[in-house]
């Protein structure tokens, strides 16, 4: 498709009343089917540059946006908000935050996206069990939205995003409150997605080991600017990440750890923490 | 208890707490606690734990095997459905809250189900004004605590202007301020970067140092390895594992961990591989590649 892609061009942003700027001058681009870490301090403006990106900043809290924001070519000013909705889909940080405090089961609450768009009943019963197996909790589907655990919340509302099978997801922190084996499916799941959908996904992620497994690009902003982005592997090895506020993969850790310490690298060590 | 006697208790309570650091943390027993909520779901199923006063402890499990369940046990939040919870030997039942608030402090895994106040400052002095604390005493309690999580330039900034990381550091602060002999952290890392998870580290340690008891539920393993000394690791309700790092990150664990869903942390694996035993933190490998 020409000119497909969600392109921010020169993008700044002013949350109303603040002072300073949130983001300045942000130059990103995310394809179809690639996934864009989104990493740095915090409150550096990653949060801010999801709710841009989602069109939530300006559109409905306020604000002054600068520069441009294109998905698949056309500015998202000039989006209404359900069609935006339906083109990048936004999970919250804060799960919480997320679910509709109005249905009684993890199916409906899943099911109440895909509903509001106005599909067919067999086309919103699909997605939800769709969504429910790509985030890997199918048993989940009878429970009480309210009586969750935090992980199991943060999937809920993760598939709740995927359920609205949206070109581009922009994820704030998908896996902050994941155990292991939560943190991997759905690092799986979005590189699954990604390849399987073409959706392009933006990730803002901590877990810089997730990035590493998952990312094909890395951004790394300081205060609201980008002061690192480029092929993740060698982002993430950058040594100015730690400055930045950023804690570096384990594998590159240890092994600058091992090579502080005077012992030689090897092909083996190597291989240990590969 | 009458009104006297939650009042008695109350400044009790404050006396302590005013003296800094002087109650002595207690000992934690957990006796075949059980516990199901309302719904039916059941998260806990006989757990039988016993922590000493100044010991640091990780629980650590799956999403859903219980960890926070088990901690609002710890301070009275949730009351087990059977078994008992004893506070150096006191049935924790039988404890007025306001008591337990001053022996155990809990800081919630969502900063929002805590927070409440227009002010950073009033938000942190909440707790230890509840304690009986007043003027100086309680300024320089909220200036420490604030201090120590990193926010004092944020002293009159409405809580919801910080970012979510922050109000979760605020979290922190409000319980550190009540000066706790117990703390229990539910997920302190979450959501931090690397100077905030840095700054989670000290208040671990520094605690510790103090002697307090320090509780923490991470899924952060290489915090958990490097920051406390015991691994509790929680499976569907249960206790499946207990004991140092070394033994629970350990090859011979790793079966039950991975059945549990949690992975061991990567120096714990590459020392493994490399034959040269356990050594679940950065510098144990490097201090066994030296020796060898």
């Amino acid at each position: 498709m020409p000119g497909a892609g969600l392109v921010l061009a020169g993008v700044g942003y002013r949350y109303a009343g603040a002072s300073a700027a949130a983001l300045v001058s942000i130059d990103l681009r995310l394809e179809p089917g690639r996934v864009v870490g989104l990493a740095g301090a915090n409150e550096s403006g990653k949060s801010t540059l999801c709710l841009v990106v989602a069109g939530l900043a300006p559109g409905v809290i306020g604000g002054r946006l600068d520069g441009s924001v294109r998905v698949d070519g056309v500015e998202t000013k000039a989006m209404r908000p359900h069609e935006l909705a339906q083109r990048c889909g936004l999970l919250f940080q804060n799960a919480a935050t997320q679910l509709s405090g109005t249905t009684s089961t993890v199916f409906e609450e899943i099911a109440f996206g895909p509903c509001n768009l106005g599909l067919p009943g067999a086309e919103v019963v699909s997605r939800v069990w769709w969504a429910l197996r790509a985030a890997g909790i199918e048993p989940l589907a009878p429970r009480d939205p309210a009586r969750l655990s935090g992980g199991q919340a943060q999937l809920v509302a993760l598939a709740s995003v995927l359920a609205l099978r949206p070109g581009y997801l922009v994820l704030d922190e998908p896996t902050s409150e994941l155990d292991p084996a939560g943190t991997r499916l759905v690092a799986d799941a979005l590189a699954r997605i990604a390849r399987e959908t073409g959706a392009g996904i933006l990730v803002v992620e901590h877990k810089t080991d997730v990035l590493a497994q998952i990312a094909d690009e890395v951004v790394v902003l300081e205060r609201g600017a980008v002061a690192l982005s480029g092929p993740a592997a060698a982002t993430l090895a950058d040594p100015r990440l730690l400055a930045l506020g950023v804690e570096p993969p384990a594998a590159v850790r240890l092994e600058r750890a091992v090579r502080a310490s005077g012992i030689e690298w090897s092909q083996a060590l190597a291989e240990a923490i590969g | 208890m009458t009104a006297a006697g939650s009042a008695a208790a109350g400044s009790a309570a404050a006396g302590s707490a005013a003296a800094g650091s002087a109650v002595a943390a207690p000992s934690i027993e957990l006796d075949a606690v059980s516990f199901a909520y309302p719904d039916g779901t059941r998260a806990l199923s006989g757990v039988t734990l016993r922590i000493e006063p100044g010991e640091s402890v990780a629980i650590v499990g799956q999403n859903g095997s219980g960890k926070s369940t088990l901690v609002r046990h710890l301070n009275g939040l949730l009351r087990p459905t059977t078994g008992r919870v004893l506070l150096d030997g006191r049935d924790v039942r039988l404890t007025h809250v306001a008591r337990l608030a001053g022996l155990v402090g809990l800081a919630f895994q969502n900063p929002d189900r805590q927070l409440f106040a227009g002010r950073v400052s009033v938000e942190v002095a909440f707790g230890p004004r509840n304690l009986g604390l007043r003027g100086p005493a309680l300024d320089e309690r909220v200036r420490a605590a604030l201090e120590e999580v990193g926010l004092t330039a944020e002293a009159s900034t409405n809580p919801y202007d910080l970012g979510y990381s922050r109000r979760k550091l605020l979290a922190l602060a409000s319980v550190l301020a009540m000066r706790t002999p117990v703390l229990v952290l539910d997920e302190p890392t979450t959501g931090q970067d690397a100077r905030g998870v840095a700054l989670v580290r000290d208040v671990v340690s520094r605690a510790v140092g103090d002697g307090r008891t320090v509780i923490a539920i991470s899924h952060d393993m290489r915090f958990v390895a490097e920051s406390f000394r015991r691994v509790v690791v929680m499976r569907e309700g249960r206790v499946v594992l207990d004991g140092s790092p070394e033994a629970v990150f350990g090859e011979a664990a790793w079966p039950e961990l991975r059945a549990a869903y949690l992975e061991p942390p990567l120096p714990a694996v590459a020392g493994a591989r490399l034959g040269l035993g356990t050594t679940p933190t950065e510098a144990e490998l490097v201090a066994a590649l030296r020796a060898r």
